[in-house]
């Protein structure tokens, strides 16, 4: 099998002015914050993110995605939830930011269906509320839904414990959140891992994000795992 | 009534029953896990991947980052142990946690498919207004609040009991029980029964029937205090101190 491993100065590449960026995490746990780190050093702005949340930075952990924010290289955002990060509210009220808020469930679903190959589906969330505006909607068994579209991305960053170099990847506890479902929705798919094994180390069953989803695989440094 | 959030965690935490599937919201409702009564199994969702949260950490663990960061150093990779914690083993306010045995992790899209598809029994939400059909708005204040819905309004869609964990009041004396919310609606005609430091209400025909008071309360003061219709149950309980 192909060795999918490069450097972070090589996975830089990918990620362009105004390009379209989903990032995995929820807060801190499976954050690819390397990957973050990385991009943050770099001049590239007017990036349209797509993830959980914008970073937490309460405690000052600012290795996840508030580097981006603080640096003001997004200028849209689909996210959920940005309570953890002041500087986002205050960007997004002051209107510096765009942000599109979304509720967790039909984002994720979302993703799913973008990277499953289905063009939609219908759900209750958000009957009633804001979030059926502009929306058609369906009654189905008796129960108003409303439809929701697709979401993919031209770049995802993603945070793995342990992969091989052909991406095969496991993730510890929480941290697997958005990975399994972000690795299927983006056009170039670049995986970061704490600990890169040879092709053949993992056992098939164990794998739990199979390789054929990542593009390329980059070795997280070891100061901020 | 010293600690009014410790009193309404309290009062939420006999209305979970042995054998619950639960998730717990941010503030008032995570400390629920704190009362739980004991040799009652329920078993606690984490909407960010968990099934069997045991509870968070010492606060000292993550008050400052770099405590925080050597914290994950030692905690990290193989050296693991869902007992202890673990870097990447946190609640959806990311604060380390630890597991019960038993417990399992899983990805986003499972976790949401558990309250929406109604595989889960109960929630405990905080709010900031309740109408008296069910209605609930804890998400937005148009121009002044703005931190995203998260996963409230997936869970509420599916979720078969939502209890709502609150001060019977706003910070500015305003009601929060009423007629109809004005603020934009988290979900519609979702609340069972609303658990607040001076009362107990619980949602049945459009009204707000008052189940338990906490002792001293009297009822004109519960009267003035929700600008809805209520009623008094004949079968008044007291609610635990």
């Amino acid at each position: 099998m192909k060795n999918k491993v490069i450097t972070i100065d090589k996975a830089m590449t990918f990620v362009k002015d105004g390009c379209s960026l989903m990032m995995t995490g929820f807060g801190q746990s499976g954050s690819p914050r390397h990957l973050i780190r990385a991009l943050s050093k770099t001049d590239v702005k007017n990036l349209h993110t797509i993830s959980d949340d914008l970073g937490v930075a309460e405690h000052g952990f600012d290795q996840t995605i508030s580097a981006l924010v603080n640096n003001k290289q997004i200028s849209k955002a689909e996210c959920c939830f940005i309570g953890q990060n002041p500087e986002a509210s205050r960007q997004y009220i002051e209107g510096s930011l765009d942000i599109d808020f979304i509720p967790m469930g039909t984002f994720a679903e979302r993703i799913r269906a973008g990277g499953a190959g289905i063009g939609g589906f219908y759900t209750k969330t958000g009957i009633g509320t804001l979030v059926e505006e502009g929306k058609e909607t369906k009654v189905i068994n008796g129960e108003k839904y409303l439809l929701e579209l697709p979401l993919r991305a031209d770049v995802a960053f993603l945070h793995a414990y342990k992969a091989d170099r052909a991406g095969n990847a496991i993730f510890k506890y929480t941290a697997r959140n958005y990975n399994t479902v972000m690795a299927t929705a983006a056009d170039t798919v670049i995986l970061e891992a704490e600990q890169i094994v040879e092709i053949g180390d993992i056992e098939p069953d164990e794998v739990q994000l199979p390789g054929v989803f990542v593009d390329y695989v980059v070795e997280a440094e070891e100061d901020i795992l | 009534m010293a600690n009014y959030r410790e009193t309404i965690a309290k009062n939420v935490a006999p209305l979970l029953k042995d054998g619950d599937f639960v998730n717990l919201g941010v503030g008032i409702p995570t400390l629920v896990g704190n009362f739980l009564p004991e040799g009652v199994d329920i078993i606690l969702h984490g909407e960010n991947g968990s099934a069997g949260i045991r509870g968070r950490l010492a606060e000292n663990v993550y008050e400052d980052a770099g405590t925080f960061l050597e914290w994950e150093r030692t905690h990290k990779g193989e050296m693991t142990d869902y007992t202890v914690g673990h870097k990447d083993l946190l609640d959806a306010g990311s604060r380390p946690i630890t597991l019960v045995p038993g417990a399992c992790n899983f990805d986003i899209v499972t976790s949401f498919t558990m309250p929406r598809g109604g595989h889960l029994d109960k929630t405990v939400l905080g709010a900031m207004q309740v109408a008296q059909n069910g209605d609930l708005a804890n998400w937005l204040v148009p121009g002044q609040m703005a931190t995203g819905m998260g996963g409230a309004m997936d869970i509420l869609a599916g979720t078969k009991t939502v209890i709502i964990a609150t001060t019977l009041t706003a910070k500015n004396g305003r009601p929060k029980l009423l007629r109809e919310c004005t603020l934009p609606l988290t979900a519609v005609r979702c609340v069972s029964t609303v658990v607040t430091e001076k009362c107990i209400a619980e949602i049945r025909d459009e009204k707000f029937h008052i189940v338990s008071m906490y002792p001293g309360i009297t009822e004109e003061e519960i009267r003035e205090a929700i600008d809805a219709d209520i009623i008094f149950d004949d079968n008044m309980q007291i609610m635990v101190e």
